[in-house]
């Protein structure tokens, strides 16, 4: 981020304040994954009995990371992958869909279009909440629950992935290349694919991460619709193991390993990614 | 407030769209009549192939559980006979909803929800807000850095931010509540008062971070040549914050609180995840849980239908309520 503003000579009370409260800020959000970094080398018994930010005089996070691998069978790996399968998946066919439709609305005036463009908004305001249980129903009638398909095809649809792509494709794809592509014989999806496409390339790269993100954080959809753990992703497998802590407190030291591991995967992610988070895609939002 | 990130979404109509070349597309005018007949059809088959997977799957997995949900909701089902036979559906107009709303313990939930509303979005907003104008101020040191720390737990699953902030919630394994209590402050964040906070606090955790993002990103959209005017005119940092950053940002600050009024109304997974360590959430504690709870142990899926249409209706309520209150004065948001 450019500071525009930092030019101005600030005073010295105003920019310790500032910073003060960033830094305090920045603990606030650091303090629950330090904790878990922490927690994830303490013995079951440790966990409980000792200070939560400091190491304990025996750390066996190599213990905790094989029994994390090695319990139920392995199940954890399975677990990363189905997540890792939902999302990227989901996200990669999400994209394509949104990006299609999106420039489609964006470039072609056809009957009905905006009454389709907000239909496809509305659908951002319905919770989430309100389409899983009925999801459940209706994929139940065509026997598709319980399989990978129940979580893959609802998360195809991303109506903010429509948003975006419209606004990207009107402000990134001159009409003239279209037409002079045209005029060359290029069919419309030839322009789509090959033309557009690149130049939409930052969008389409938000609409994947967000969906990603979105997908793999998701836990209502997973949870109605699977009922096989093989078939679980890492938020529904860790709530799994998180039930059994009454029968054995051995799996608290499961679900504090496996979620510093979840938590430590997302940010390397966030942070390896974090410039493809493209601000001037919200622009839309702001501009106008 | 938690799966479904819809905080993260952005809603607002698009700009018009940018004005279309004469022959910007569909039907090449002004080329002869049978080659236009020709580029129209050629057209409409591209359209058909871009539009109709999106549409078909967006009527699948979005309308179609909404009109089913709907529909659910105005049926009662009941086991025939002595339960062995086919179980029938009747036509039960509303009387789900007047079971729903006729129950106490959903008005009660209906209450709670509004309760946590009224904690969760003032918060969420003046957060996001304070820390994306900190973060975008002069004084800012490493605000790259900043940005990234305070993004992060957008990418920590609301289940695991709600396992995470539970064992930070009871005196054994939390380290703050450790250091309070040896200071002789004894909190307990699980206790039937503070409950709606420990929750909103997971919540602001996990997304206070990606709103300051959406309103950094408004903040560096605005042209550089008003602040050098500003400056010239010799306005302070807090004039140039009140007079210009706030309100030439307010869109943003508008769509981040619909956001925060949609997402919170989904409230589930943070009181799902706590309930295990405290008597201060019941099984039916939000709508939602209420709803899912219906469906799956209850076994009555038509009345967990009205309860989730109601919630939907509540969502929407507020979203365009709160919007027409903003965009009543002056300038329209979107």
């Amino acid at each position: 981020m450019v500071n525009r503003t930092r030019s101005i000579r600030q005073p010295l009370t105003s920019t310790v304040a500032v910073n003060g409260v960033l830094l305090i800020a920045a603990l606030y959000f650091l303090l629950p994954i330090l904790w878990v970094l922490v927690a994830a080398t303490k013995s079951p018994g440790e966990l409980f009995s000792s200070f939560g930010l400091w190491f304990t005089d025996s750390p066996q996070a190599w213990l905790n990371l094989t029994n994390v691998f090695t319990q139920d069978g392995g199940i954890f790996t399975s677990w990363i992958l189905n997540s890792v399968l939902y999302s990227a998946v989901g996200a990669f066919a999400a994209t394509i869909l949104s990006a299609a439709c999106g420039y489609a609305i964006a470039k072609f005036p056809f009957r009905g279009r905006e009454l389709l463009f907000s239909i496809i908004l509305g659908g951002v305001l319905v919770p989430a909440t309100v389409i899983a249980l009925p999801l459940y129903f209706l994929l139940n009638a065509v026997d598709l629950t319980g399989t990978y398909w129940s979580v893959l095809l609802p998360s195809m649809v991303s109506p903010f992935g429509v948003y975006l792509a419209r606004i990207h494709a009107n402000a990134a794809v001159p009409d003239e290349i279209i037409e002079a592509a045209r005029i060359d014989g290029a069919g419309d999806l030839r322009i789509f694919g090959a033309i557009a496409a690149r130049m939409m390339t930052p969008a389409l790269v938000t609409i994947f991460l967000f969906q990603f993100v979105t997908i793999w954080n998701n836990y209502l959809l997973p949870l109605v619709m699977l009922n096989e753990a093989r078939t679980f992703p890492l938020t529904l497998g860790l709530t799994l193991w998180n039930s059994q802590t009454q029968r054995d407190p051995m799996f608290y030291q499961l679900v504090v390993t496996g979620s510093a591991l979840s938590a430590v995967l997302l940010v390397a992610l966030m942070i390896g990614l974090q410039r493809f988070w493209r601000a001037d895609l919200t622009a839309g939002a702001t501009k106008g | 407030m938690s799966q479904t990130r819809a905080a993260g979404r952005v809603l607002r109509p698009a700009p018009a769209p940018a004005p279309q070349s004469p022959r910007g597309s569909g039907p090449a005018r002004g080329s002869g009549p049978t080659r236009a007949g020709q580029r129209r059809r050629h057209s409409r088959a591209a359209l058909l192939v871009m539009v109709a997977p999106f549409a078909v799957m967006f009527a699948a997995f979005f309308l179609a559980p909404i009109v089913y949900a709907i529909n659910d909701s105005l049926f009662s089902t009941k086991a025939s006979g002595l339960g062995f036979g086919a179980p029938e559906k009747t036509f039960v107009l509303f009387a789900n909803y007047a079971t729903a709303l006729g129950d106490p313990s959903f008005i009660e939930s209906l209450g709670r929800l509004l309760a946590f509303a009224a904690i969760e979005v003032p918060l969420m907003v003046v957060t996001a807000v304070g820390l994306a104008l900190l973060i975008d101020s002069a004084g800012a040191r490493f605000p790259r850095i900043f940005r990234v720390v305070f993004f992060i737990p957008y990418g920590v699953p609301g289940v695991i931010a709600a396992l995470l902030w539970g064992f930070l919630y009871i005196p054994a394994t939390s380290p703050i509540l450790q250091v309070l209590s040896v200071l002789g402050i004894d909190l307990n964040p699980l206790s039937t008062d503070s409950i709606l906070f420990a929750i909103a606090n997971i919540a602001l955790w996990g997304f206070a971070g990606y709103n300051m993002f959406i309103l950094i990103a408004a903040l560096n959209a605005i042209p550089s040549e008003l602040f050098e005017a500003a400056k010239i005119d010799g306005a302070s940092e807090w004039a140039i914050t009140w007079r210009i950053k706030l309100p030439l940002v307010r869109p943003s600050v508008i769509l981040v609180t619909v956001f925060t009024i949609i997402g919170t109304l989904q409230l589930f997974v943070e009181p799902l995840v706590l309930r295990p360590l405290t008597t201060a959430i019941s099984s039916d504690y939000t709508p939602n849980l209420a709803a899912y709870n219906q469906a799956f142990s209850q076994g009555n899926p038509n009345l967990a239908a009205a309860m989730a249409v109601i919630v939907a209706l509540l969502g929407f309520a507020f979203s365009f309520g709160f919007l027409r209150l903003v965009n009543r004065k002056g300038d329209r948001a979107w």
